[in-house]
């Protein structure tokens, strides 16, 4: 996939953005572009703005300056929802799933944007709105399937470990059958076992799905092993873009990561 | 009567046409295919196989958890007069190279990608294999499809081959007998290399229909296939006794699922190693323990009133007009919804086999009122030895010889049978075929037991593991070790004594347990280690073992290995590591060989020993755990009763 640079391959750019709030400048000129079909890491220590990096492509925060073009079209001032029925879906750091709810709802509750039957048939339950769930339903039950949750489809999910969390949000992300998946920090907190399920998990997704994946990572093993290209950032500045063996081998990267000799 | 598997089959599409045959849980969704439709599938693949060069004595090798495509890969080998060789899922690569090898396996029948990849690791030493078939396609796009074919490409080469020639199957099919070979099941074995025991299509017909009619099957029966393909009791259940008596078997969406599974389908006719009952046991009195207290003492009362008089209701004997009514009472609040929460409520027939189970375990849920009996068998034998018949049912016999089995005791103790099921022979081992079945058809089975007075087979132990102490006591290590096994807490024991002065044992903890119980107690732990090293554990485990000691010294003939001296292993005994079989039973010798410093310190006066051993990761790579065990001696008690 490295190798498509035309720019109709690319998904998603974003163009000198900058991000403050108030005195605090969280982003400085950034800008990176994603491919299509590519699995994109963003990278760099503690409050780089990675996160916030995620929040302004998921229309979170708005930037004060700069461009946001998806799918070939520049967005102004988009709201969180509008941007999902756009095609881009997320999963949260510290996960932000309905405790009380099953896995299976959770799961549904990713379809919600698809749903094209107002309330007024849902609450009739009939017709339209029937057939729609069903086939929602068959959609859930094939990502049930693809992440291996079965035992687990009725369970709430505020019972569930930590790992599995984790997949059950990675599950609904997917629901929502977008075009670009933002992971913020999948892997965090997992053990090695979780991880290494995790990463096949999201090499799939992309191979299977075809779906574009930007996710940013601690975990540098992890990011080397899985991305096709990586970003860093450092305190909201961009250090380096490039292939993960570039990245690996650049000074300044290193420098970030693992300090610098004042001697 | 027909005589084999394939004919058997086009008569059920005929009988039973539309009636259920197999079912599977698909997202989410039971899938169910009946009679005719099976027949449609298994044909389609037969010709398939045949396509790609599958022929009479062929060996197809069949990989997986129970997905009715495998069990249809069984039959349609048999239609062309092959045989079907089904390799236990969990095997690790070199297990599966051995089997494959030495069964001489052309074709391997693999459920998914997990299978696929451990048959590619060991493909280029098994000259024979030409190709791979696979169910689930998943993860498998990016491999080199030279040798690689879906089994549904499989099925449609098969619809072409089946319009050029139409009866080339019928013919295939009319050409097998009773007497060919129907499949080759490979032991797990205590010992050694596993060995290939080979059954006929008689074999395996007949003894399911034997069985079938003492417990009278019929089509209507549901029963779920969970237990390993290539194990011969799931061959019976599953396969066996579904093609004689027309009932359906049904595969559980994965293994994690199997307990919402089994409620879902509530079958009538249900297998389990007594393991499975004490799980469900212990989950029960587990969250029993976080129900409210009035739910709690309802729970205690009818199981009292349970335990008075529900196996006497169970086996038709008379009851108290009082404990009739209790009973009634108790199954509205508390016994039918119980069975229903496990998924027992609709069942006729449940049995048991492989270990001995604990007596109150059996009583629990023959109390409730589920039906569960004991059964003897091995793979030998195809299954049946002994069972025990309804009304006849008792915690620590295996029951009485099945229909046309014979059994005898030899001089020595050991138990030996002839039988229509008895096997050809083990698959290119003349040897160990001599040493176990002589001339006239008697079986060995290695295990050493009596007929009590009601005319019921009582198993002590292995035969060769029944040994004598330095003093000339009799020494039963199984017999011990599942005495301390019906404790929740204690999940394996290996017992020591053989020539020794006296004997000692070497425990497993229940982690679900033992660890359910150390949160209430307020006892941190962080892994299993820390939890077996704990004090306070050690304490529970020498009551338990001071119990069995007692119990011990009531015996007249083993008041002689009480255990004087005992530890609690720093990992879990597993499979992996080689230290159990695939079906959870203990290998002796391994553990002799590698627990070797453990015990000997438990024959000298240390408290502590330090120990190292390896141990092998799920996926396959290896570490080791070290650590310091402590050495605890427990009481033990004079005998009550002197020898003789």
């Amino acid at each position: 996939m490295n190798d498509a640079v035309k720019s109709d391959n690319i998904l998603l750019e974003v163009r000198n953005i900058s991000l403050s709030f108030g005195g605090v400048t969280a982003l400085e000129d950034i800008s990176f572009d994603i491919r299509r079909g590519e699995v994109r890491a963003i990278i760099g220590p503690n409050g780089a703005g990675k996160s916030s990096m995620l929040n302004v492509i998921n229309g979170f925060y708005h930037p004060q300056q700069g461009e946001i073009w998806f799918d070939g079209k520049i967005r102004h001032h988009m709201r969180p929802h509008e941007v999902a029925k756009l095609g881009i879906a997320r999963t949260f750091q510290n996960i932000a799933l309905f405790k009380g709810m099953t896995t299976l709802d959770n799961l549904m509750t990713g379809r919600i944007i698809k749903m094209r039957a107002n309330i007024l048939w849902q609450e009739v339950w009939k017709g339209p709105a029937e057939r729609e769930e069903v086939e929602h339903r068959q959609r859930v039950e094939e990502i049930i399937d693809f992440l291996k949750i079965q035992s687990i489809r009725k369970t709430p999910v505020g019972k569930l470990p930590y790992g599995m969390q984790k997949r059950v949000e990675l599950g609904r992300a997917l629901a929502a059958e977008s075009k670009l998946l933002l992971l913020d920090e999948p892997m965090a907190g997992m053990n090695l076992e979780e991880k290494e399920d995790m990463c096949r998990f999201v090499l799939d997704v992309n191979e299977q799905f075809g779906t574009t994946i930007a996710l940013i990572e601690h975990d540098m093993g992890v990011v080397m092993d899985i991305s096709d290209r990586v970003v860093v950032l450092d305190y909201g500045k961009k250090l380096a873009d490039g292939s993960p063996d570039e990245v690996r081998n650049n000074k300044a990267v290193i420098d970030a990561y693992l300090g610098v000799s004042h001697d | 009567m027909t005589d084999t598997f394939p004919r058997r089959l086009i008569e059920n599409a005929e009988k039973f046409s539309e009636r259920p045959a197999i079912r599977e849980k698909d997202l989410g969704i039971w899938q169910t295919w009946t009679w005719r439709q099976m027949r449609d599938e298994i044909f389609d693949f037969a010709n398939g196989l045949s396509t790609l060069g599958f022929s009479r004595g062929d060996k197809l090798a069949i990989v997986g958890t129970n997905r009715p495509r495998l069990y249809w890969g069984i039959c349609a080998a048999q239609c062309l007069g092959g045989i079907p060789v089904p390799v236990y899922a969990d095997s690790v690569a070199e297990e599966m190279r051995y089997v494959l090898e030495h069964a001489e396996a052309s074709i391997v029948l693999a459920e998914d990608q997990e299978q696929v990849d451990k048959v590619l690791e060991v493909m280029s030493g098994v000259d024979r294999l030409k190709c791979v078939i696979y169910d689930d396609s998943r993860g498998l796009k990016d491999y080199d499809h030279s040798f690689l074919h879906d089994f549904s490409e499989v099925q449609e080469s098969g619809r072409r081959l089946a319009q050029e020639k139409p009866d080339f199957l019928s013919r295939e099919i009319e050409l097998g007998t009773g007497s060919d070979t129907a499949i080759i099941l490979y032991t797990s074995g205590t010992t050694g290399h596993p060995k290939g025991v080979v059954l006929t299509h008689d074999n395996v017909l007949i003894t399911s229909l034997n069985s079938a009619r003492m417990d009278n099957l019929t089509e209507k029966e549901e029963m779920l296939s969970y237990l390993p393909l290539a194990w011969v009791g799931d061959h019976i259940f599953s396969y066996g006794q579904a093609y004689v008596t027309g009932m359906c078997s049904n595969c559980p969406e994965s293994e994690a699922t199997v307990h919402s599974d089994i409620r879902e389908i509530g079958p009538t006719y249900y297998f389990a190693p007594p393991r499975v009952f004490e799980q469900l046991l212990t989950s029960v009195m587990i969250r029993m323990e976080d129900a409210g207290r009035l739910k709690q003492r309802m729970f205690h009362a009818f199981m009292a009133v349970a335990s008075r008089c529900g196996t006497d209701i169970l086996d038709g004997n008379p009851v108290s007009l009082s404990d009739r009514i209790l009973y009634t009472i108790g199954n509205w609040l508390i016994y039918a919804p119980l069975k229903n929460t496990m998924g027992f409520s609709r069942i006729r027939v449940a049995y048991t086999a492989g270990e001995a189970i604990g007596p109150e375990i059996f009583d629990f849920f023959r109390s409730l009122g589920v039906n569960i009996k004991q059964l003897y068998g091995q793979t030998e034998a195809a299954v049946f030895i002994t069972a025990q018949p309804d009304g006849e049912v008792y915690a620590d016999t295996v029951g009485k010889p099945s229909p046309d089995v014979e059994v005898k005791i030899t001089d020595d103790g050991e138990v030996v049978y002839r039988s229509p099921g008895v096997f050809q022979c083990y698959y290119k081992n003349e040897k160990a075929t001599h040493e176990t079945k002589n001339e006239e058809g008697w079986v060995m089975t290695g295990d050493a037991g009596y007929f009590d007075d009601k005319g019921h087979l009582k198993i002590i132990d292995r035969a060769k593991d029944v040994g004598k102490l330095k003093s000339g006591a009799l020494f039963a290590p199984k017999y011990i070790e599942n005495k301390l096994k019906f404790f929740p807490q204690i999940k394996e024991v290996v017992a020591l004594g053989r020539d020794m002065d006296h004997a000692a044992a070497i425990v497993n903890i229940d982690l679900d347990a033992v660890g359910n119980w150390a949160e209430r107690n307020n006892i941190p732990y962080s892994s299993y280690q820390e939890l077996a090293g704990h004090p306070r554990i050690y304490e529970m485990i020498k009551s338990n073992i001071e119990q069995v000691n007692r119990d011990l010294s009531e015996d007249s003939v083993l008041s002689g290995c009480q255990i004087r001296r005992f530890l609690i292993l720093h990992k879990e005994l597993d499979a992996d590591d080689g230290e159990l079989t695939r079906t959870r039973k203990v290998r002796r010798r391994i553990i002799a060989e590698k627990y070797g410093v453990l015990i000997n310190a438990l024959y000298s006066d240390a408290q502590n020993c330090h120990v190292s051993t390896e141990v092998t990761f799920e996926d396959g790579r290896k570490g080791t755990i070290e650590g310091d065990l402590r050495i605890e001696d427990a009481q033990v008690f004079e005998s009550l009763r002197k020898a003789g």
